[in-house]
């Protein structure tokens, strides 16, 4: 986005830059809902989902916005009131600022960084935060449990997360996000550029992990411990109603397209595709919807696996990370290093 | 470890079902995705499926065999049956006889926002006056048309199916009512 609007004022590049970030997490977010949530998880059970509202209930969303628009705002009366009512919107402040690091195109792109990938997962742990927030501001035993225990499960998972970013780092040499496209782009599989190098081949171990700990840090299913519905109603969001549990709806699924976007860029090589040239042009078109496409793929997974598997115990989940999942990041840092070096 | 199979099985099991869903055509048209045709969703209002015969759509009353004797009523768990009704001399049965008391039905009403379809009634109706009806399309804007008096219940006994042999062979049940 630099490149493209270098010549235009601040206050309208911080405009369009707004703009593209809204629709950015708010469509990605819609998108996801609607092809997952509502009608992969369909098919799943052999029945249709919404198919009422527009063609295939693709409008079916907007009837469920303005429910929740409509909805009374309770704030519980021994509740925390400040810190009750801004949780959420920490929540969704650490979704947009993600949004900021992801590359389009060549030169569409919000901000050029060289810290890129881990300003991201720094800036994704901001919504520990809000969530312990929302636990503790809710004045209710469920919310709290729920806040804590997402708290251990985020930091615990934040770990292998980062661990497994680490060979991706080491195989670019760049933590720059953009950079880390171009070295795909043009990278050899030991001496074979024919589609260049998307690091899900060479770091695969690396993509299992990230993929393992993304599901955990979005609480999705498996690792749904914090919002065990079966024991906590809905954990950290049970007092919440009307607009606030939509914005927390909404950075749930905005969280898991972004996410869905950083491992897109990591592993499969983000707005590129293999055959042209990556400085060309049209790449700043059709980098989006490459890019876009690939987030539909990545979070295709992520829902697949939420919607196969029961929950795991929080003994269970803890031990996944730390007796399994740090130790392969670990093991693959070495290899990854001592392959870089030798190869 | 040995959980690592079992994983990709569960994820085989849902993948396989989306595959089904969305592509349940045989031939040219195998990549075409037709999910309307591959789920198991009839889509209500749209199409209809046809109810079992013996479903529990709607409580039907036969009018002639009711008594008032208000043992449905008493039994309802809802208590959403209403029943009024007096006494009327008969003419006797054989010539010369004393004139009869008949019990005369002046009010028989179900409540359907009420009932819960438990079926008590029609089972223990000593005459033969309830009977279900699989008719299941009669909601109603307003609540209160929700209370069907004698004559729509009584019109509902047009759609109560014929009685059918419990099993292939065995004798049907005897039908008290003539068939309307």
């Amino acid at each position: 986005m630099t490149g493209i609007l270098a010549e235009l004022a601040y206050w309208q590049q911080t405009f369009l830059r707004a703009v593209v970030a809204l629709v950015a997490v708010i469509g990605l977010a819609g998108t996801l809902v609607y092809l997952h949530l509502f009608k992969m998880v369909s098919f799943m059970q052999s029945r249709l989902g919404p198919m009422e509202a527009g063609p295939y209930g693709s409008l079916q969303l907007l009837a469920e916005v303005g429910k929740f628009i409509q909805k009374e705002d309770i704030v519980p009366r021994r509740a925390d009131r400040f810190v009750f009512t801004s949780a959420p919107f920490v929540v969704l402040l650490s979704t947009f600022l993600l949004v900021v690091v992801l590359p389009g195109g060549p030169d569409a792109w919000f901000i050029d960084n060289d810290l890129g990938i881990y300003l991201a997962l720094a800036v994704s742990s901001v919504s520990v935060i809000g969530i312990l927030m929302a636990g503790w501001g809710s004045a209710s035993k469920y919310s709290l449990i729920g806040g804590l225990r997402a708290t251990g499960q985020l930091i615990a998972y934040e770990l292998p997360l980062i661990l497994a970013v680490v060979g991706v780092v080491i195989q670019a040499e760049t933590m720059n996000m953009q950079g880390i496209v171009f070295a795909q782009a043009g990278g050899e599989i030991f001496g074979w550029g024919g589609i260049g190098n998307p690091f899900v081949i060479t770091q695969f171990v690396g993509f299992a992990v990230f993929m393992i700990a993304m599901q955990a840090e979005l609480t999705q299913t498996p690792f749904d411990m914090p919002v065990a519905e079966s024991e906590l109603v809905t954990g950290f969001m049970t007092e919440y109603s009307g607009l606030r549990f939509l914005l927390f709806f909404i950075g749930e699924f905005a969280t898991a397209a972004v996410f869905s976007a950083i491992a897109a860029v990591l592993f499969l090589g983000g707005w590129y595709v293999p055959g042209l040239d990556p400085a060309d042009n049209l790449f700043n078109v059709v980098g989006p919807v490459v890019l876009v496409a690939k987030i539909v793929l990545l979070s295709f997974l992520i829902f697949w696996f939420r919607f196969t598997f029961p929950r795991f115990r929080e003994d269970q989940l803890q031990r996944l990370a730390w007796k399994f999942l740090i130790p392969i990041a670990l093991a693959n840092i070495v290899v990854t290093g001592v392959l870089k070096v030798v190869v | 470890m040995s959980l690592v199979p079992g994983l990709f099985k569960g994820l085989a099991v849902t993948g396989g079902t989306i595959l089904r869903t969305v592509f349940p055509r045989r031939g040219v048209k195998t990549l075409v995705p037709a999910p309307t045709k591959g789920a198991a969703t009839v889509q209500y209002p749209h199409e209809k499926e046809a109810p079992p015969a013996r479903a529990r759509g709607v409580i039907a009353l036969h009018e002639g065999n009711c008594t008032a004797c208000m043992l449905c009523a008493r039994e309802c768990p809802d208590w959403c049956i209403y029943i009024e009704g007096h006494k009327e001399k008969a003419p006797p049965r054989r010539a010369g006889g004393k004139p009869r008391l008949v019990n005369k039905l002046d009010r028989f009403d179900i409540d359907y926002a009420l009932c819960m379809f438990c079926g008590i009634c029609v089972e223990v109706c000593p005459f033969d006056a309830l009977f279900w009806s699989p008719e299941y399309e009669f909601s109603e804007p307003r609540i209160a048309d929700l209370l069907h008096d004698m004559s729509r219940l009584s019109e509902w006994m047009e759609t109560v199916p014929d009685f059918e042999a419990y099993e292939a062979g065995s004798q049907a049940p005897k039908r008290t009512v003539p068939a309307p």
